[in-house]
């Protein structure tokens, strides 16, 4: 397969993800917000959670390992870089409570007028900071 | 209670796969994407467009219900103001995001595989979290 069929059924299989979980449980597949419940427990619903990472975890190395032409990760990018851009994902998703897939995927997919707003200020701060970062920078 | 762990499992799973297939676990792909002026990498757009029109379409189904499969009630977030907080908070992981190209979902299933920058950024990004449960002050 091409990579834009590969990115496209991915793609639909994350959409079908968040349906399974919001169908069967009523729970949004935000990953930040329900990786922010393991690390933190604190309203007794902690087991969903785990579950729910651990199978994003085990499945998504899973298929990075043993898939035949998997995409596989980087490995050389500044390690300074990883940390500053780690706990500027960590906070940032939290205090506007969600990421990628709590605000892009399933805000989006619910037509929630916050989570729209979120991902395009996301999309946009990313791309200039990514523009500063490869163009000016160095 | 074991069909609604269960369910959780089975829905990170297909999420992890979905990241994984797609090639979002690789961050060149996402920096690619978001160098809209250098060497602009299109592949997000159709993972992202996979997901949002699965999520959009099957979304409106499942909310006709009155309720989820395994649970009584669905748990979505009734915010609607469009607030700093929210603005903020996604301005800066969009920074972060910009920066090393990974979001809380591939930098997960990049544990899966230990991938060395993964190991670098989760520390960090758990640190973020915390933070910001620090500033709040709970």
């Amino acid at each position: 397969m091409t990579t834009w069929m590969t990115a496209l059924a991915g793609g639909v299989m994350i959409g079908l993800a968040a349906t399974l979980l919001l169908w069967l449980n009523g729970r949004v597949a935000g990953v930040s917000g329900i990786l922010n419940g393991v690390l933190f427990p604190s309203t007794g619903d902690t087991a969903w959670r785990v579950a729910f990472i651990v199978g994003l975890v085990v499945a998504g190395g899973a298929y990075i390992a043993f898939v035949p032409d998997a995409p596989q990760p980087r490995d050389d990018f500044s390690r300074l870089g990883l940390l500053a851009s780690g706990v500027l994902v960590g906070f940032g998703t939290r205090m506007s409570n969600g990421c990628t897939s709590g605000h892009g995927v399933c805000g989006i997919g619910r037509l929630s007028m916050r989570s729209l707003a979120a991902v395009l200020v996301f999309m946009l701060t990313a791309m200039a900071t990514t523009f500063v970062v490869r163009h000016l920078w160095s | 209670m074991k069909r609604y762990i269960l369910a959780a499992l089975a829905s990170g799973a297909l999420f992890g796969a979905g990241l994984a297939m797609s090639g979002m676990t690789d961050a060149r792909r996402i920096l690619g994407f978001l160098d809209v002026f250098g060497d602009f990498d299109p592949t997000l757009l159709f993972v992202l467009g996979g997901a949002v029109v699965t999520t959009t379409v099957l979304f409106r189904f499942v909310l006709r219900r009155g309720s989820p499969v395994l649970a009584e009630t669905f748990h979505l977030s009734n915010l609607r103001h469009i607030d700093r907080p929210l603005l903020a908070g996604a301005a800066m992981f969009g920074i972060g995001w910009g920066i090393a190209g990974y979001c809380p979902g591939p930098a997960l299933a990049g544990l899966g595989v230990a991938s060395t920058e993964a190991l670098w950024f989760m520390p960090a990004m758990i640190a973020g979290m915390g933070l910001h449960r620090v500033l709040k002050g709970r």
